[in-house]
């Protein structure tokens, strides 16, 4: 039932909201044609400012996975996650989860596949997976659209609330499943 | 971020010289370089179609009426920006986007928020309070139905993948609600934005600043 409600809901959001949109235009006298190729105008623009800062942030975060201080950090702390009762296979997830989203998803993949559905790890991975953004990547994103390069506290808070988001996850992955 | 740029990359090349992975390093450069583009201009024709469609919106009036409805919120959260402008309309519309997933009509109207806030932002460079608590709500990711992830449990045969639905929502709702109130705390500690042309005229002489 509610999965249904819900398949449905999300078949019909984005065209009831172009719908609404295009209608409340006609019915207002907006010429929406011309409005329309007007604002889509800037979407080139846009793509071309974000460019210079996804470059910086994807190199990065490219590079710093390919040197292998991820498998470097899983060693270091599977000891310390095995004594709070949290897989280890979880570990590269929390790592890759705020840097990149593709990453992030293979991962899950990957633990979802080798371990199985009925798996602790699994269902942990799943609620991580789905309950945070890709902090870097949006970052770039929206704040190179705009050309900002001072973030000032920005970072910090995507990356404390990324935090809480793991313990949460843990926690009510523990309560719930274990 | 100029620490975190350099730290990133330093620690990149020194760990793939331990791990005997430098030239995988090296290569990620190229990788990753190519692979920016591709998003840039992969985002181009939906930017393009989302900026139409939100110009239309804007037009008829609809981001005003949304603006209006949430104001009791944005208020709140977004104080310094005054309450006509189109950035909380365009705000909330970047939250019902993500809320319901629809990531692909989320940042282009997210990146339209940013651009309406920066006409209210002091110094062009940095990112205003208001602005990293637009990040601070997108990089949180709330939303309502973990789609993606659902469509990977059931590719492996996950007897009952919505059960993950409710215990995802739940967490992703703290993770979002820590996201503003860590926003809030900094907005009040870190260091204040300092305008760039405005303040420094002010304080030669009262003349220009009335001018302004």
């Amino acid at each position: 039932m509610f999965q249904e409600i819900m398949s449905i809901i999300s078949i019909w959001a984005l065209p009831a909201i172009i719908l609404l949109i295009l209608t409340m235009g006609l019915i207002k006298k907006v010429p929406i044609y011309e409005v329309f190729t007007d604002g889509a105008k800037d979407g080139f623009k846009v793509a071309i400012n974000i460019i210079p800062y996804l470059v910086a942030i994807i190199v990065a975060i490219s590079m710093f996975r390919a040197s292998g201080i991820l498998e470097t950090i899983q060693l270091l702390f599977s000891g310390f996650l095995n004594k709070l009762n949290i897989p280890a296979d979880v570990l590269p997830l929390m790592i890759v989860r705020p840097l990149s989203g593709s990453a992030a998803l293979g991962v899950f993949s990957d633990i979802a596949n080798t371990l199985g559905p009925d798996s602790y790890a699994t269902k942990l991975a799943a609620i991580m997976v789905g309950s945070s953004e890709t902090t870097f990547y949006v970052l770039a994103v929206y704040f190179g659209a705009v050309g900002i390069s001072k973030i000032r506290y920005a970072l910090i808070v995507g990356l404390l609330a990324d935090f809480i988001g793991i313990a949460a996850a843990i926690c009510v992955c523990k309560w719930m499943f274990l | 971020m100029n620490y975190i740029f350099y730290f990133l990359i330093l620690i990149s090349i020194i760990a793939g010289a331990i791990n005997g992975k430098l030239s995988d390093v090296v290569n990620a450069i190229l990788s990753g370089a190519e692979l920016s583009v591709k998003v840039a201009f992969s985002l181009i024709g939906i930017m393009a179609f989302w900026l139409g469609i939100m110009k239309i919106a804007e037009n008829c009036g609809l981001i005003d009426i949304i603006a209006k409805i949430i104001k009791p919120v944005t208020k709140r959260l977004f104080s310094e920006i005054p309450e006509n402008s189109p950035a909380l309309g365009d705000i909330a519309m970047n939250f019902s986007a993500n809320a319901l997933g629809l990531t692909n009509a989320a940042t282009p109207i997210g990146i339209k928020a940013m651009e309406e806030l920066q006409k209210h932002n002091v110094d062009k460079k940095s990112a205003s309070n208001a602005m990293c608590m637009l990040l601070a709500i997108n990089t949180a990711g709330f939303q309502l139905i973990p789609a993606t992830v659902i469509a990977v449990l059931i590719g492996i045969g996950y007897k009952n993948p919505t059960e993950i639905i409710a215990p995802t929502l739940l967490v992703t709702t703290i993770a979002f609600i820590s996201a503003i109130v860590f926003a809030k705390i900094f907005e009040k500690f870190w260091q204040k934005q300092i305008p760039l042309n405005g303040q420094k005229q002010c304080l030669k002489g009262g003349e220009l600043c009335s001018k302004k």
